[in-house]
């Protein structure tokens, strides 16, 4: 592997073993995988969307909970670097036996993976993962919690199409309680100098919100007034019957994204959406698909955001030096 | 057979004692505490300068889980690590397997607690049939077996209605009714308190209105009853507000707060250890500072440890998953010298009330006092001994402790119960004249 082939810069590497979540992680380091996504985009535009970087390498994807889009977007970034890759899912897992998660894992790393891409539905699971473990982990979604990948590659997709995010007012609108790619965006984008305007009914804000170094709102209009970006999160279906909202459609009525408050934005400001979207729910159609969307780019995005994130964990030092 | 305790500081609050005075022994009972005490006949133990001779110290809200979990405790090693944090009695909470809800059960506890010969053992029956919250358990027969109060500790006594039969019925014998308050609707699927540290790690919170409603409801009802009520494990200042109104108009509420509270706060969720999962949650700073305040002006009575052995393989999973609750036999004693009374929150006068004094008066049992003719329980206590907590070494069965590794000032010297030395520490200065003196457990 040449340098030319994989153009990342320099010798700037990540502190920790594992991306367990964006807290903790530093403006440099956040920037590093940015930077290192960029090369990896590169990838993806050639006739041979392949290197050789994690050659030899064994990644396990521990998907706990079901989520195709996340899943399929590592596997893909795990196959563009060619690592050895085997994907284990709810279903067939031994969790369902009864099985702790501590002995899976214990009897996944007895086979020697290098690195494990864990989702699951409990806050905290990668760290236990972590602790107990080897082998390098990346946290694609735990409970509650973090969901960082996400949060990183929404910040590239911002970047993108604004050069920056220091500065920019970014409206983030929907189930934050329940949202862990809210509570990565937060400390993401406030780490890198945004201010995050968030919005969701009063039932769905997460306990103090006020010291998440963001500004709370009811009112959706107050949150997309003026905003470079905004950033739209799922109503869980499964969740409209609780005591959150009386139903959808008011739900759509007091909080949903329509043509006109979409308007509020900057007349340049783009729209996002981490997926599925529930359309006319959370969103009106005319608004995830017109043209300020770039919710499909955030999808190509992740893969070379993913990429970079693999690399830079087991790849890069020794790939750089050898 | 005469034991002389000679030169150690006494503190007995109930006889208003805090000073140098010997304290002397006669069978299973004191028989007096003073000065220059003629050593005639009896075996004599030269206290080492500087330590403190106490009342027996009484945990008042243990879990020994036996019968039904034996490989988490067993009131054999739950009172051997009772006697080890200088306590010499527990009262222990009737979550067993089955519940101890009927004679047999509190007889079985009662048994194995004589064959163990370590701490004294005081049953606490349930309130309802197997803690279910729906029928009376049988509570005159359980306190003709030695039940010494009711509660359904573990689960709140969900519907106000059996709580005032509860307390009615209970009161005809003198018993308080306590009571683990908790609103479960707010409390849902909660796992640690909601406040900051939760809500950015993505727990489910626990509010503290959970229990503060609870508490007002309890003090409202045993207002009505005329009867005791004691909150377990208080943990937020709503609740203390509540117990303070209660108090001064008349109301016959106690309270209790557990060492951990008084310690730790949500902060320490940060990293996900299940060591710091119990219910009630570690509250935030504003409420463990309103705690140490409620324990300095009296509105709180009692410190208890809340013991809660959970097995290793219980904890090594997810946060969410773990089950609630600590050991706290053997680090209590460390963790309130270190961080209240040598930090000048409480005399060690309160910290022998909160302990021992107010235990014994609440659970109406024998001892709290060193007045001749009470029972010969008295725990040496080393102030100034460092003590550095190991989870390895604990000798309850269960090691879930948050305390691992942390080095505190002033810890236990030994244990005597009914007159028999039952533990001596071999870390203790000037523990070795005391070790040859150990009666073998029996
Ligand atoms: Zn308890």
């Amino acid at each position: 592997m040449t340098a030319e082939a994989l153009p990342v810069a320099g010798t700037r590497s990540l502190r920790g073993r594992h991306l367990l979540g964006i807290q903790g992680l530093t403006q440099e380091e956040i920037l590093l995988i940015l930077d290192t996504a960029d090369a990896m985009k590169e990838i993806a535009s050639r006739p041979i969307k392949k290197v050789p970087t994690l050659r030899g390498r064994t990644v396990v994807n521990l998907f706990f909970e079901p989520s195709t889009r996340t899943r399929t977007s590592f596997e893909v970034a795990e196959k563009r670097l060619s690592a050895d890759t085997l994907s284990i899912a709810t279903a067939v897992s031994s969790v369902v036996k009864g099985e702790t998660l501590v002995d899976t894992v214990l009897n996944l790393e007895a086979m020697s993976p290098d690195i494990i891409v864990m989702r699951h539905s409990s806050s905290g699971a990668a760290h236990l993962v972590a602790r107990i473990g080897r082998s390098h982990v990346v946290n694609a979604g735990d409970g509650l919690h973090e969901h960082p990948t996400q949060a990183l590659l929404d910040a590239f997709t911002i970047r993108e199409h604004k050069g920056t995010i220091a500065g920019l007012k970014v409206a983030i609108v929907g189930d934050l309680f329940h949202s862990r790619v809210f509570r990565s965006n937060a400390i993401l984008l406030d780490t890198l100098g945004a201010e995050v305007h968030v919005c969701a009914p009063a039932t769905l804000l997460p306990p103090a919100i006020g010291r998440f170094g963001v500004r709370a709102t009811t009112r959706i209009e107050e949150a997309v007034d003026g905003a470079d970006v905004v950033m739209m999160l799922r109503i869980q279906q499964e969740r409209m019957h609780g005591h959150f909202f009386p139903n959808t459609r008011e739900y759509f009525e007091e909080f949903g994204l329509t043509p006109e408050r979409a308007k509020l934005a900057k007349a340049d400001a783009i729209i996002m959406h981490p997926g599925p979207m529930n359309r006319g729910v959370e969103i009106a159609s005319e608004v995830a698909d017109g043209p300020y969307s770039v919710i499909l780019e955030q999808v190509a995005n992740g893969v070379a955001v993913r990429m970079a994130v693999l690399y830079l964990l087991a790849g890069g030092g020794e790939e750089q030096a050898a | 057979m005469k034991l002389l305790l000679k030169g150690g500081h006494v503190v007995d609050p109930v006889r208003g004692l805090n000073g140098p005075a010997d304290v002397l022994v006669e069978g299973e009972r004191i028989a007096r505490v003073g000065t220059s005490i003629p050593g005639d006949g009896a075996s004599i133990v030269e206290v080492p300068a500087g330590w403190l001779v106490v009342p027996g110290l009484i945990d008042m809200h243990v879990h020994l889980r036996e019968p039904g979990q034996e490989h988490k405790e067993t009131v054999a090693t739950g009172t051997a690590a009772a006697v080890a944090g200088g306590f010499t009695a527990v009262a222990c909470m009737p979550n067993t397997e089955p519940v101890n809800d009927h004679a047999a059960v509190t007889e079985l506890i009662l048994r194995r607690a004589a064959e163990a010969g370590q701490a004294r053992v005081y049953p606490i029956g349930a309130v309802s049939r197997g803690s279910k919250g729906e029928q009376l358990a049988d509570i005159a027969e359980l306190k003709r077996a030695g039940c010494v109060a009711i509660s359904d500790d573990g689960r709140p006594v969900a519907t106000a209605l059996l709580m005032r039969r509860a307390l009615e019925y209970a009161g005809m014998f003198g018993m308080p009714v306590i009571d683990h308050c908790e609103d479960s609707s707010l409390k849902a699927d909660g796992v640690a308190h909601e406040g900051y540290h939760a809500s950015r790690l993505g727990l489910r919170g626990i509010p503290a209105a959970a229990e503060a409603l609870m508490v007002e409801r309890d003090v409202t009802l045993a207002d009505v009853a005329g009867a005791p009520v004691h909150i377990a494990h208080m943990s937020v200042r709503g609740s203390l507000r509540a117990v303070r109104a209660g108090k001064e108009r008349g109301v016959r509420v106690t309270c209790e707060v557990t060492p951990h509270h008084l310690v730790l706060t949500d902060e320490a969720l940060e990293g996900y250890d299940t060591n710091v999962k119990m219910n009630p949650p570690l509250r935030d700073l504003a409420d463990r500072d309103a705690l140490i305040e409620g324990l300095a002006d009296g509105s709180i009575d009692a410190i208890a440890t809340d013991h809660a052995p959970h097995h290793y393989d219980e904890k090594l999973v997810e946060f969410d998953r773990a089950p609630f609750g600590i050991v706290g036999l053997e680090t209590a004693v460390a963790l309130v010298f270190d961080r209240l009374v040598h930090a000048g929150r409480i005399t060690v006068n309160r910290m022998i009330e909160l302990m021992s004094v107010n235990p014994a008066r609440i659970l109406n049992v024998p001892g709290g006092t060193l007045a001749g003719g009470a029972p010969a329980d008295i725990t040496l206590l080393a102030p100034d001994m460092p003590t550095t907590i190991s989870a390895a070494a604990l000798r309850s069965k269960s090691k879930n402790t948050p305390f691992d590794g942390w080095t505190l000032r002033g810890g236990v010297a030994a244990t005597i119960v009914g007159g028999r030395l039952v533990y001596v520490n071999p870390g203790a200065p000037g523990a070795a004249n005391l070790e040859g003196r150990r009666v073998a457990a029996g």
